[in-house]
């Protein structure tokens, strides 16, 4: 079986914009749960609303396409009432971060063994291009014309000071590490948090000198700096320029957790 | 074997959930509906079933239909300010067709309003309170007995429509103690299956499809969004909208006859009382006392689908009255269905009708 076994074929082609790496994130997932050998019948994918919360539909398993910002509090009763099912979320940044923010911090305190993917294209792409919890500080977006002035949310610190057992951060640029992350993620019990930083071209790349969806992941690759070689400079006494993108396995831990399958 | 018990209003809803076969429950501690989820957060762990407090109502309201969708009888319990966070989920359970059970001990209102106070304010919010058009089916007890019986048939009801299902007390009937009878056993009608090769949003002759259990190798995707009977999203679609929310009101309005459930006291009386909840039990009382009265009194336990037919079990009616703690809000509907003057007859802000305004109310008729 590959990823590509994992799809509800009859659904394609998707939704998603010419150029978009929600794409990517879902092929990146599905090696790993496909490299996990679960059974379609075992495995229920759960979203919210957006972008990133339309991957379960493409998906051949049974799935909970939900309410804005709910999707973890869904899953929740999902694996607390059969915790032999396996559990994955999907979920973007205005969904998780915004309206979904205090699910995120409840979920992650009762580590409750899911896997939480979030696609974080820091804009609202599905409504137009607003600005999002995470859209980086002085960014164009529709609601942000004069560029944002709200410092934005590191989605991964949060998910460490709540308390996930598992938490890293990659982009649509490292195909390769960030199923390892997910896949690493899936193995963990406990809730896992994987952030991967995608573009939007349609949305945020347009508004934001990214001329073609290439331009973002190249700024990806070129800003992406990993976590230990941050601890090192860090340790060295060097400044990390403000525009950062910290990589990398943040948190790894052996938390109490809950609906860990018996 | 029938035990007696001396027992609360919530915990006997709680008891008469527990004897349905409830394997979940999600809530939020709110004033006065508490004492159901404490009680099931001391009884389902011993019994194999999961009790989680979350964060919130939407959150409570979310896991609940989650674990609806593994095939749990699944229910929460809140009151005012929780029932109103809870209506954008309550949508999604109509949309979705997701069997779930909702207890609401109703308090004062609007906002904070009179959190340990009684109420019967939330009546139209259970029926219109999420958005876009649908039907759902309330109940109302008037005793503990009733908490206990109507908690375990909302859960039969909820199954068998595959809608979210209300339990509509006030807190009077959720606080008082008194008597009730405990049977042995209760019925259990569950949720019908998907059969193999079905599609999952295909109704049988019904308007009801089978219920597609998440780990049953169906792989159903289930989605707020308009969707056609494979379940798959098809938001733009006048048709398959339209049939879709057709059927969804449908497979409740059309059964409102069958699903009807009301007391009917001195059907050839010209005065008739039209009750549900703690106000019945006044209007009993008011009976009691004065037998030469020759008043009627007409007492739903299923409010929503309206009975209608109901009010014609009263053939000489000259008069409706009805006492309610709000401000007519059943009243309004009773209005739609008959000819007869229809009196409202208000009392809330805690207090409930005594037995003597009840007499007034009729004399004043006369």
């Amino acid at each position: 079986m590959t990823f590509s076994d994992w799809l509800r074929v009859d659904r394609l082609p998707h939704i998603y914009c010419a150029g978009c790496g929600n794409g990517t994130v879902i092929n990146c997932t599905l090696s790993a749960v496909d490299q996990m050998g679960w059974k379609k019948e075992e495995t229920v994918f759960v979203s919210g609303i957006g972008c990133s919360s339309r991957a379960p539909g493409y998906i051949v398993t049974d799935s909970l396409h939900t309410t804005h910002g709910r999707a973890l509090a869904f899953a929740t009763g999902i694996k607390l009432a059969n915790p032999s099912l396996n559990v994955v979320v999907f979920t973007g940044d205005g969904d998780l971060a915004a309206i979904g923010g205090n699910h995120f911090i409840h979920a992650c305190r009762r580590n409750i063994d899911i896997t939480v993917v979030c696609m974080n294209n820091m804009i609202y792409g599905m409504t137009g291009g607003q600005g999002s919890p995470t859209t980086p500080r002085m960014a164009l977006s529709t609601t942000t014309p004069y560029g944002s002035v709200e410092p934005a949310f590191d989605l991964c610190e949060l998910a460490i000071a709540a308390g996930a057992n598992y938490v890293s951060r990659w982009t649509s640029y490292h195909v390769k590490e960030l199923t390892r992350a997910i896949l690493a993620g899936l193995r963990t019990p406990g809730l896992s948090f994987i952030e991967a930083l995608v573009q939007c071209p349609t949305n945020y790349g347009r508004r934001n000198r990214y001329r073609q969806a290439i331009d973002q992941i190249e700024y990806f690759k070129e800003h992406g700096m990993l976590v230990e070689k941050a601890r090192r400079l860090r340790e060295e006494g060097k400044e990390i320029p403000p525009d950062t993108i910290i990589l990398g396995e943040l948190a790894r831990r052996n938390r109490p957790a809950m609906g860990v399958k018996a | 074997m029938t035990r007696i018990e001396f027992m609360q209003g919530n915990v006997a809803s709680a008891e008469g959930a527990l004897a349905a076969g409830c394997t979940f429950f999600a809530g939020y501690p709110i004033t006065p509906s508490t004492e159901v989820a404490e009680h099931m957060a001391a009884k389902l762990p011993k019994r194999g079933g999961v009790f989680i407090q979350m964060e919130d109502e939407i959150a409570s309201i979310a896991a609940v239909i989650g674990a609806s969708w593994t095939g749990a009888r699944a229910m929460t319990a809140t009151s005012g300010p929780g029932f109103s966070l809870m209506m954008e989920n309550i949508g999604y359970a109509v949309m979705t067709e997701t069997p779930c059970v909702i207890v609401n001990i109703q308090r004062g209102g609007p906002s904070t309003g009179q959190p340990t106070m009684s109420a019967q304010a939330d009546m139209l919010q259970c029926r219109f309170g999420s958005h876009g058009d649908y039907s759902i089916i309330a109940l109302a007890p008037a005793s503990v007995q009733e908490m206990y019986e109507l908690t375990a048939e909302a859960f039969n009801l909820a199954d068998r429509f595959r809608v979210p299902v209300f339990v509509m007390a006030d807190e009077i009937v959720g606080h008082m103690r008194e008597r009730i009878e405990i049977p042995e056993s209760v019925p259990v009608v569950g949720r019908r299956p998907l059969e193999p090769g079905m599609l999952p949003f295909r109704p049988g002759e019904d308007l009801v499809p089978g219920f597609p259990r998440f780990g049953s190798g169906f792989g159903v995707h289930v989605t707020g969004l308009t969707h056609d009977e494979r379940g798959y999203p098809c938001a733009t679609s006048p048709k398959v909208h339209e049939d879709l929310v057709k059927r969804l009101v449908e497979k409740v309005e059309s059964k409102r006859h069958e699903i009807a459930d009301y007391r009917v006291t001195n059907p050839d009386a010209e005065i008739v009382f039209v009750t549900y909840g703690s106000p019945a039990r006044s209007v009993e009382q008011a009976i009691h006392d004065n037998p030469g009265l020759d008043i009627g009194h007409l007492r739903f336990r299923v409010v929503w689908p309206f009975p209608e037919k109901a009010l014609g079990e009263f053939r000489n009616a000259r008069a409706f009255i009805v006492p309610e703690q709000n401000l007519g809000q059943m009243a309004r509907e009773i209005e739609r269905h008959t000819r007869v003057p229809v009196i409202r007859l208000p009392r809330f802000g805690g207090a409930l009708h005594t037995p003597e305004e009840l007499v007034a109310a009729v004399e004043g008729v006369r």
